[in-house]
């Protein structure tokens, strides 16, 4: 049986991982490659780096770090995060990513998407999306690291990424990231019930109930970063946890 | 140990290379027909589209010299499903060292997203490749394409019905999943295929 994915965030800056609450006061929370690897050994099923750099240097710092990664890590990860041509794309896949995230880019012109996953295959392409709710009682779409709000609602936006070539899409609840008060099912359930790829649940979660709740829901995987990194949630007791209700996860 | 992976016009056939490389065996990526033909290894990796990939193969004739290989080769994925008689994606004529068809996943039941991306159990296990590997390894799986089950099938997974995650025949192995990021089940099968008498 295809098990349900438990994916740790790596938020990148210049080579170190930072993991913010909304989108800011980012702490430190180690060296990325270290982690990766202890991840990888908990039993992860999955790895996202996020690079936040803003940098002129970025592309070159990133694309030594993924090769680090690819060189230490036995299981898939995807790289994010500032990605918008069809060259970042390569090089990236080149140093051993095995995905790349995209988000502002894709919106900004959604050919890339379809360029992207004609040339590189729709497996290879995730699509992620920052989403808040609205006073309308609607989702909208947010871009630029969630600082722009769009009049795109957050089920349209996914039905044409989908359309256009995503292989995932990385839903990001804005309302939800950093407050581990449990994971936006809702628009989770919604967006994963109205497409046909995977969706990897992100934003909120704080407790081992919190991932049971999203993936006997819809998602095919959750996402979560400072509960990991700072030890509040451990993978292999997380995983026993979901294993014990029901829920199928890979126990080595 | 001499091993080739094949270089054509598939992703992901540098991860091999780099797992691989983690496990201390440097091997060659290459599209040469003197160095494929002289390797101990052959890895024909890959994840794509099957009528482009093969008809990136035949323009290079490198259709015709993967039939004929004497030494262990081993299909990952795409790879796999080349060495299969046909598939159904653009309706390909593939490599037919197998002779399982490789048609595309339909969803029997709700919650079954296609492509099937994720971790995935192995079962029915019986092969030399799989020594060491418990019944029920999980395994990294990216595919929309599948093998039926036939008479080379040497390993079972069920998604959308049960399917051919493993073909044997002869010198040649094929694997549906990625042994490259499959932790250390992948590592093993590797290992295993590496350690292949030949």
């Amino acid at each position: 049986m295809l098990a349900k994915r438990i994916i740790p965030c790596l938020d990148i800056k210049d080579g170190r991982t930072v993991k913010g609450t909304n989108f800011v006061n980012l702490r430190d929370a180690g060296d990325p490659v270290a982690l990766a690897s202890l991840y990888a050994e908990q039993g992860a099923d999955e790895l996202v780096f996020l690079d936040i750099t803003a940098t002129n240097e970025k592309r070159k710092t990133l694309s030594a770090l993924v090769e680090k990664v690819a060189h230490t890590i036995n299981i898939p990860f995807t790289v994010g995060g500032g990605i918008s041509s069809m060259e970042d794309v390569r090089i990236l896949l080149d140093c051993g990513a095995d995905k790349v995230s995209i988000n502002t880019a894709a919106f900004n012109s959604p050919e890339l998407i379809n360029k992207l996953a004609g040339e590189f295959g729709s497996q290879c392409i995730v699509v992620a999306i920052d989403a808040k709710r609205q006073v309308d009682g609607e989702w909208y779409v947010y871009s630029n690291g969630g600082r722009k709000p769009t009049e795109f609602t957050c089920l349209d936006w996914a039905k044409e990424v989908v359309s256009r070539g995503a292989g995932e899409i990385l839903l990001t609840s804005m309302d939800h990231d950093g407050t581990k008060a449990g994971f936006a099912l809702e628009i989770t359930t919604l967006i994963s019930n109205s497409v046909g790829v995977p969706i990897i649940a992100s934003g909120g979660g704080g407790k081992p109930e919190h991932f049971y709740d999203v993936l006997n829901g819809c998602a095919d995987a959750a996402l979560a970063a400072s509960v990991f990194h700072f030890g509040e949630i451990r993978i292999p007791a997380l995983k026993t946890y979901l294993n014990n209700k029901h829920i199928p996860v890979r126990i080595k | 140990m001499n091993i080739a992976i094949l270089k054509y016009n598939a992703g992901n056939v540098r991860s091999v290379q780099i797992t691989l490389e983690r496990l201390g065996i440097m091997a060659t990526l290459t599209d040469d027909h003197e160095v494929l033909l002289s390797a101990d290894r052959v890895i024909f990796p890959g994840v794509g589209e099957a009528s482009s990939a093969m008809k990136y193969l035949q323009d290079r004739k490198l259709d015709k010299l993967l039939i004929d290989l004497k030494q262990p080769v081993l299909g990952i994925c795409l790879g796999m499903q080349l060495m299969c008689s046909y598939s159904e994606e653009n309706n390909t004529t593939c490599l037919g060292l197998f002779e399982e068809t490789v048609l595309k996943f339909k969803s029997t039941q709700a919650g079954e997203k296609i492509p099937q991306i994720g971790w995935n159990t192995i079962e029915c296990l019986n092969s030399p490749l799989f020594n060491g590997v418990e019944e029920g390894a999980y395994c990294y799986f990216v595919n929309g394409y599948r093998a039926d089950k036939g008479i080379h099938t040497i390993a079972e997974t069920n998604y959308c019905g049960s399917y051919s995650s493993a073909l044997h025949i002869r010198n040649y192995y094929g694997v549906q999943f990625h042994p490259e990021k499959s932790a250390a089940v992948g590592s093993k099968i590797l290992e295993n295929f590496i350690n292949i008498p030949f």
